[in-house]
């Protein structure tokens, strides 16, 4: 029996711990000065920036109370969880109590309590108490919505309220609040945050995450049809725009032009704009002129008999010896031996007066390549003049960045949005409201007085009491 | 004439305004105090004016928007909502009290919003956005809410600790206490549907309706401490000093949320950490 005792001592003890408003007010003053240590150490660095600012020791000590990522630490998970339990828990200790005052058949009204009531405007009335009973109860009905009479030894009471259902109001607020967090509990489990850039032209199926930096498969890829950036005059961007098409299963899906603040949404998936960039010169197509002039050297080896030429694409000359002729036949940007790209090149053709032909490749980069060949005639590069480079008005090609994100937690936290919102309309501005109209027979006059309660805002309900006791003096 | 030219002039009326609250209040002279509501209603007008003459004039520059996208823009707006409250508020409770802070205020944010550039600036890509009108409206309303609570407190708490006897002439403790409640709980109301937009905007616009950027996490410690100061009124019956004492660090917050973020080590000034 003492065990059981002592058992359903600790769990009252724990019970009464999470029932309190003082733990709330302790877990909120926490959240608050915990929460700003987040924004003055930077969060999610590297740790070699962390290293540079705050020395080996701080870095270590920081790390290890996870100040670096602080928000998704275990202690400050911790907090919140606690705040969770305090609302449940302080919600559920109360609910028998609103219940009983929610749902009611017949309120009961204590004339006791609007005795205690400090605030009364009071006036007499020649009007006997029954009368004035009737002329009033009419205008709390339309008023209040609700009314009641009691009659005691002491007089009538009058009795009239409204908005007894507005006491669940903090209810719903500390039940929004749960449900936010649950939406967000259900994002961070079922959802993911990641980015992907997508040169223009290109297909990516894979994605990589935010926070681990891992890839991802999409169940689908996004294909960047175009990018476009547009400025202002003042040189501030003014619009990024990418036309994406999503292909599933290498069928066309959907296509959309996305900007900023309109994403593009598909089987759940988000794809918004975020960034932008121009692609690197070294993966850009690079375009090769071929040379104006060519200076080449022929070397008949069995003789030793050579001859220098200036040639360009198509001249054509006698070999040494008259044993043939030699013509240019042609460039080529990127020739390509044994696998190699050996850069730019010209294609020279040799025949021989009995019409056989032969083809040498003479790498422009390589100006004794030929000696590899083992013909009977060696060609060396002397000199080349190539023309005055002018790069090609190329398009520039860009990259468009995008954020992809999935949340299946969203719809549940904007429900706690617009319910948080309504709770604190109903908290905040409406209250549950009686008033008392006490009528007292004294020497042939009537004595009347006006009192209520609210729940909240009593300040204005005084102002309200004051102004009906004008009215039905007036009536 | 431009709408800088109109709302320089209006920080002039709403000055005009404060001093006349000051005299009722100091030489207790009625008369002062309906003029003073008079001059900040005509200062209101002219504000209004400027507001929609800036958006007009973004329309003619070919690159329209809501008049709502800087520092100065904000903070002309954010006058624009305090005098507006601080009439409502003077109209419901018949007290010119809050005219006299209201008035101070704007013109404090008005004189301040002089030194920042005015230039008309079009908005960059992420600011296009309706949300971004909602988003404003309600932290400002909210703010403005909280400024006003921050006023009262204050003169409140001065009188409590052996102010000037001149503060004997302001309202009665207890009807001190109830505004900065009132202006509490309306304040809050409009600073969580500013987080909400705000939250949905960067949901719309990122993909990510929360970041623990410095500058949410900042409206969201604003946003606790005055849940404090709520739960402490409402379940544990603080009144009085600790009440104003709550509001007036909650409205340190808002400052540091509005303007103190800026200076926090973020991406671009993280050289500076630990220094
Ligand atoms: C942020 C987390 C919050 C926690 C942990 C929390 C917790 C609590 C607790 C434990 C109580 C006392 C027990 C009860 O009456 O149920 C309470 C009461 C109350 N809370 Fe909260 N609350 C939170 C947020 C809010 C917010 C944002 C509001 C804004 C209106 C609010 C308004 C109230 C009100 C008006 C009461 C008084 C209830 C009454 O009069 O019966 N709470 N809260």
């Amino acid at each position: 029996m003492r065990k059981t005792d002592a058992s359903v001592g600790i769990w009252d003890t724990i019970w009464g711990f999470f029932a309190s408003v003082r733990l709330t007010i302790i877990l909120l003053l926490s959240l608050a000065a915990t929460s700003i240590i987040g924004t003055f150490i930077p969060q999610n660095k590297q740790p070699m920036e962390y290293l540079q600012a705050f020395g080996e020791f701080g870095y270590r000590l920081l790390s290890a109370l996870d100040f670096f990522d602080m928000y998704r630490s275990w202690w400050f998970r911790l907090l919140i969880i606690l705040l969770v339990l305090n609302i449940i828990i302080c919600s559920i200790e109360r609910l028998a109590s609103i219940g009983k005052i929610l749902f009611v058949k017949k309120p009961q009204f204590r004339p006791g309590r609007f005795q205690k009531v400090k605030t009364r405007w009071t006036f007499d009335d020649e009007r006997s108490p029954e009368k004035l009973h009737d002329l009033y109860a009419p205008v709390l009905k339309r008023k209040f919505g609700y009314t009641q009479t009691k009659t005691t030894d002491e007089g009538t009471y009058l009795f009239a309220e409204k908005w007894r259902w507005t006491r669940i109001g903090v209810y719903i607020v500390h039940f929004s609040i749960v449900v936010l967090l649950l939406g967000s509990l259900v994002g961070s489990i079922f959802g993911f945050e990641g980015f992907v850039n997508i040169p223009e032209n290109e297909t990516v199926d894979t994605i990589f995450l935010r926070q681990t930096g891992q890839s991802l498969k999409l169940p689908f890829a996004i294909r960047c049809d175009d990018f476009d950036v547009s400025f202002y005059a003042n040189g501030a961007p003014k619009e990024f725009r990418s036309s994406l098409t999503v292909l599933e299963n290498g069928q066309m899906a959907l296509q959309k032009d996305i900007v900023v603040n309109d994403p593009l949404r598909y089987r759940g998936i988000n794809v918004f704009q975020s960034s932008y960039g121009k692609m690197a010169p070294e993966d850009r197509h690079r375009h090769v002129e071929p040379p104006e002039e060519v200076e080449l050297k022929v070397t008949e080896k069995a003789t030793g008999r050579s001859l220098t030429r200036k040639v360009a694409i198509g001249t054509q000359f006698d070999l040494p010896g008259g044993s043939g002729q030699v013509k240019i036949a042609g460039f080529q940007e990127a020739l390509t031996f044994g696998g190699q790209n050996l850069g730019p090149g010209l294609l020279v053709e040799i025949s021989s007066p009995q019409g056989q032909a032969e083809q040498v490749l003479l790498p422009l980069h390589f100006p004794n390549f030929d000696k590899m060949r083992g013909g009977a005639f060696l060609f060396t590069i002397l000199g080349q003049k190539t023309r005055d480079f002018k790069p090609e008005e190329e398009a520039e090609r860009y990259y468009t960045g995008l954020q992809v994100t999935k949340d299946p937690g969203v719809p549940v936290v904007y429900t706690g949005f617009v319910s948080m919102i309504v709770g604190f309309i109903i908290t905040f501005f409406m209250s549950h409201q009686t008033v008392c109209v006490i009528l007292t027979a004294k020497g042939g006059q009537t004595h009347v007085a006006v009192t209520g309660i609210a729940d909240r805002n009593k300040l204005g309900m005084e102002r309200k009491t004051e102004q009906l006791s004008v009215r039905l003096q007036s009536l | 004439m431009s709408s800088s030219h109109i709302l320089s002039i209006v920080t002039f009326v709403y000055g005009l305004a404060a001093f006349l609250y000051l005299f009722e209040c100091v030489f207790k002279k009625p008369s002062a105090g309906r003029m003073a509501t008079v001059v900040a209603i005509l200062g209101l007008v002219g504000n209004t004016a400027g507001i929609i003459l800036r958006w007009v004039e973004s329309y003619r520059m070919g690159i329209g928007h809501a008049p709502l996208s800087n520092l100065y823009e904000s903070l002309v707006f954010f006058a624009w909502c305090i005098v507006l409250l601080h009439l409502f508020v003077e109209w419901k409770y018949k007290n010119r009290i809050i005219g006299l802070i209201g008035s101070f205020l704007a013109v404090g944010a008005l004189a301040y919003a002089s030194l920042k550039p005015s230039q008309i600036q079009p908005l960059i890509p992420a600011l296009k956005s309706n949300w971004l009108i909602a988003h404003v409206f309600t932290c400002f309303i909210g703010y403005a809410s909280f400024a006003i609570a921050f006023g009262i407190s204050l003169l409140y708490l001065l009188r409590r600790f052996g102010g000037p006897a001149i503060l004997e002439r302001l309202p009665s403790d207890r009807l001190m206490d109830e505004l900065t409640h009132q202006l509490v709980m309306f304040g809050f109301l409009f600073l969580s549907a500013g987080i909400i937009t705000g939250a949905v905007w960067a949901n719309s616009a990122w993909g990510r309706y929360w970041g623990w950027d410095p500058k949410e996490t900042w409206s969201l410690v604003t946003w606790f401490v005055y849940a404090t100061l709520l739960h402490a009124r409402f379940m544990r019956g603080w009144h009085g000093n600790r009440i104003a004492i709550l509001s007036i660090v909650g409205f340190l917050a808002v400052l540091f949320t509005y303007f103190g973020v800026n200076y926090l080590p973020g991406l671009h000034s993280y050289g500076a950490m630990g220094q």
